[in-house]
């Protein structure tokens, strides 16, 4: 999506930015708050305009967050991120994006065209200054299409904006349920993010109403930027249903090294809530140098009895993962879902996966995870699945396919299961394979090429969860990973 | 079309010698066949001639229509039809039988400078070339191989085959693991294929199934050289006397 406006100094000792996407970066005006400190927050929480409550909720949290250490659980390992070395605030003009395509790198162009992007698309997704983008809003008329988006929402009640506007609308509904899933104090990045949250996504959908369209981060980021610590938050009043889509398939220019966003969803009874993402940040150059840590923390809780939640997640790009969509089901038959494709490749570490906290009865979970490391990479499941003493009859079905390419890369599963009730069920599966010299040779025999063989036997591997995957993502999501694991073979 | 002069192969890991001098002429419109006893290097030849890396030719050369066949990838080998039936087809998880043909078909065409098929042209030639080997749509839908009897390994093998029309067709033991119908039916699949401009190596044990794709020549392997050459009488003669005879001769 368009230019972020945070930078880090790191990211340009690493060149991150001149290697992958050749532009020039030129923060003069406004950088106002580098470093964290309440300073910085009371100055980030008076540029956006908010409630004096909101100022004293990030206070509270970076004060939490002085006393907090950084995990050192999970199997990835990258430098010390100083945080007094980053921006929290910049205003949006102080970036400079390339004038036109041309500037772009030919490299990044070249995956635009393979994913199928048209033109004007292309323009918006590499960040080419607004100004010059006149025609992208003629082609596009995205400027139509968000009002008729708006319009159709608003007729149906849903709200559908930026936390910032929600803020200033809707303070009663975002104070509610604001760090009611994800509390403040819940890990390191999650506050962090609750103290300098820049923007992200507000949904409410209102009782009894099937939310007409899929809400996509992608009519909303158009209009505003989010920056590198993403809030979101989702709420499926009773009887309610969304589906919502973040991220897009096309590789995103950012500057930022560090994202460290918050998801929280809550459905009361009856709701469903399905939450699809597809994430293709920068994985780093190929010596694996730069890329994105993407540590982020979502979570959705059950809350009203015969509820659902249900995540899906494509993750290919990011040096570095560190995410857990979870769900709390803590309404009674309450059914939480998780469905991942996680692909690694070059030096990318991964270590996702998802915890499924059974607290009411006949509360029951799926998980279905496709791991593919390729490369010198390492991908790790984690997924935690517990049923509290008093949630009787509980059910858990997971598996976890892992799939590797080539001799260097690793992967692992670490699966935790804690029963506290005699009457829970259980399941878990788990296999680790490879794509065998027979596979190959036999696609060859027919005429594939390697990379239109790896490609077809990793879209058979990964086919479970594509097909929860909404239609048009469906499609993308295939050809993504089919361009992520190029050059993995031979 | 197809001549294969003195080659020798062996195997790339542990370097144990498999074909020792085997010299071979195959014309268009012809059928052949290779028997002989196990161990002698029929399925190496098959091997070899569809390009696994497994193997190393030490010495010798295979020209395919003019062109050096030993300089090409298997890809291009396939795209330059050469087809192999495989005695044991390889399961791909998740990857409908369907899907698998559209990809195969479209990479070789793909390859050939051709425009990739419509949905509905390959439809209809999937549907017509199916209903003849018996393959039903429900079969098509499932998984290649994954969980296939003998007889529908086969039979998607030479699906495979009737789709993608290649000008040289290698079965290797197509008819291990098929009962007496499946083996007819596979038969009749081969047979409709048998054209002027195409060719055949059928490896086989046993004489069965030269009953029902009947060849115009009959070869003898043993320990990695043709000891015998004759016509389909050769196979009848096998049949009953075994390869006692021939594996002495080429010690």
């Amino acid at each position: 999506m368009p230019a972020v406006q945070e930078t880090i100094d790191q990211v340009k000792a690493i060149d991150v930015d001149q290697y992958k996407y050749g532009f020039v970066t030129d923060i003069d005006s406004e950088k106002g708050a580098k470093g964290l400190s309440e300073e910085t927050v009371r100055f980030l929480s008076a540029k956006k305009d908010e409630p004096e409550w909101m100022t004293e909720w990030r206070l509270d949290a970076l004060r939490r967050f002085r006393t907090m250490e950084e995990p050192d659980w999970a199997r990835v390992d990258y430098p010390k991120i100083d945080f007094d070395a980053l921006y929290y605030w910049a205003a949006p003009k102080s970036v400079e994006g390339p004038k036109s395509l041309d500037e772009v790198d030919p490299e990044l162009l070249a995956t635009y065209e393979k994913l199928g992007i048209p033109l004007r698309e292309q323009e918006i997704l590499a960040g080419v200054e607004p100004k010059n983008r006149v025609a992208v809003d003629a082609v596009f008329d995205s400027v139509s299409v968000v009002t008729t988006f708006k319009e159709e929402l608003k007729k149906a009640g849903v709200i559908f904006c930026s936390i910032s506007e929600a803020l200033r609308e809707y303070p009663d509904l975002v104070k509610k349920y604001l760090g009611s899933v994800v509390p403040v104090t819940d890990n390191y990045y999650a506050t962090l993010n609750s103290a300098v949250f820049s923007d992200g996504s507000f949904v409410y959908i209102p009782e009894g109403v099937r939310c007409p369209m899929e809400l996509s981060t992608y009519f909303r980021i158009n209009e505003q930027n989010t920056g590198q610590f993403e809030r979101t938050l989702i709420i499926a009043d009773k009887g309610s249903y969304v589906s919502y889509l973040e991220g897009c398939t096309a590789p995103q220019r950012d500057e930022n090294q560090l994202h460290a966003a918050v998801v929280e969803l809550v459905a009361l009874d009856d709701a469903e809530i399905k939450y699809s993402t597809v994430q293709n940040w920068f994985p780093g150059d190929s010596q694996g140098k730069g890329g994105i840590y993407n540590f982020v923390t979502k979570r959705g809780d059950c809350r009203g009895k015969n509820s659902k939640i249900a995540w899906t997640q494509v993750e290919t790009g990011s040096a570095i993962t560190w995410k857990y969509p979870s769900c709390i089901l803590r309404g009674d038959n309450s059914v939480g879902e998780f469905y991942s494709i996680a692909v690694s490749n070059g030096y990318q570490q991964i270590d996702s996966g998802t915890k499924m906290i059974h607290l009411g009865k006949n509360t029951s979970s799926r998980i279905i995870s496709k791991g593919i490391s390729a490369g010198r990479s390492s991908n790790t499941y984690r997924g935690l699945v517990s049923a509290h003493k008093k949630a009787s009859h509980t059910r858990n079905f997971t598996q976890c396919d892992s799939l590797l390419i080539g001799q260097e890369c690793g992967a692992h599963t670490v699966p935790y299961i804690e029963s506290k009730n005699a009457s829970a069920v259980f399941e878990h599966e788990a296999t680790t394979s490879k794509i065998s010299d027979d596979q190959m040779f036999y696609c060859l025999q027919r005429g594939m090429n390697e990379e239109e063989a790896v490609a077809l036997i990793v879209n058979g591997f990964v086919k479970d969860v594509i097909q929860q995957l909404p239609m048009e993502f469906a499609v993308e999501a295939q050809k993504l990973i089919s361009i992520s694991l190029e050059g993995s073979v031979g | 079309m197809l001549e294969i002069k003195n080659l020798h192969a062996r195997i790339a890991e542990d370097g144990t010698e498999i074909l020792r001098g085997i010299d071979l002429k195959v014309n268009a419109g012809e059928v052949h066949a290779v028997m002989g006893p196990n161990g002698s290097g029929k399925s190496t030849l098959s091997y070899i001639l569809a390009g696994k890396e497994d193997y190393e030719v030490t010495e010798g050369e295979i020209i395919f229509h003019g062109e050096n066949l030993l300089d090409m990838e298997p890809d291009e080998r396939a795209a330059a039809g050469v087809f192999l039936a495989f005695q044991y087809p390889i399961e791909i998880p998740g990857v409908a039988t369907m899907e698998f043909l559209k990809t195969a078909m479209n990479a070789q065409r793909k390859a050939r400078g051709q425009a990739e098929l419509t949905i509905p042209d390959f439809m209809k030639l999937v549907r017509a070339k199916a209903a003849d080997l018996n393959v039903t749509m429900d079969m098509l839908k499932r998984p290649l191989n994954v969980g296939f009897s003998g007889g529908e390994k086969k039979r998607a093998e030479i699906l495979q085959m009737s789709l993608l029309e290649p000008s040289l067709c290698v079965l290797d033991e197509t008819d291990s693991g098929l009962d007496i119908d499946a083996l007819r039916i596979v038969s009749e699949g081969v047979n409709k294929l048998r054209s002027p401009e195409r060719a055949m190596i059928v490896i086989t044990h046993y004489q069965r199934l030269l009953d029902h794709i009947v060849p115009d020549v009959v070869h003898v392997l043993s320990k990695g050289k043709i000891v015998k050459t004759g016509g389909k009488e050769l196979a009848l003669e096998l049949e009953k006397n075994g390869y006692a005879d021939y594996v002495g001769e080429a010690a």
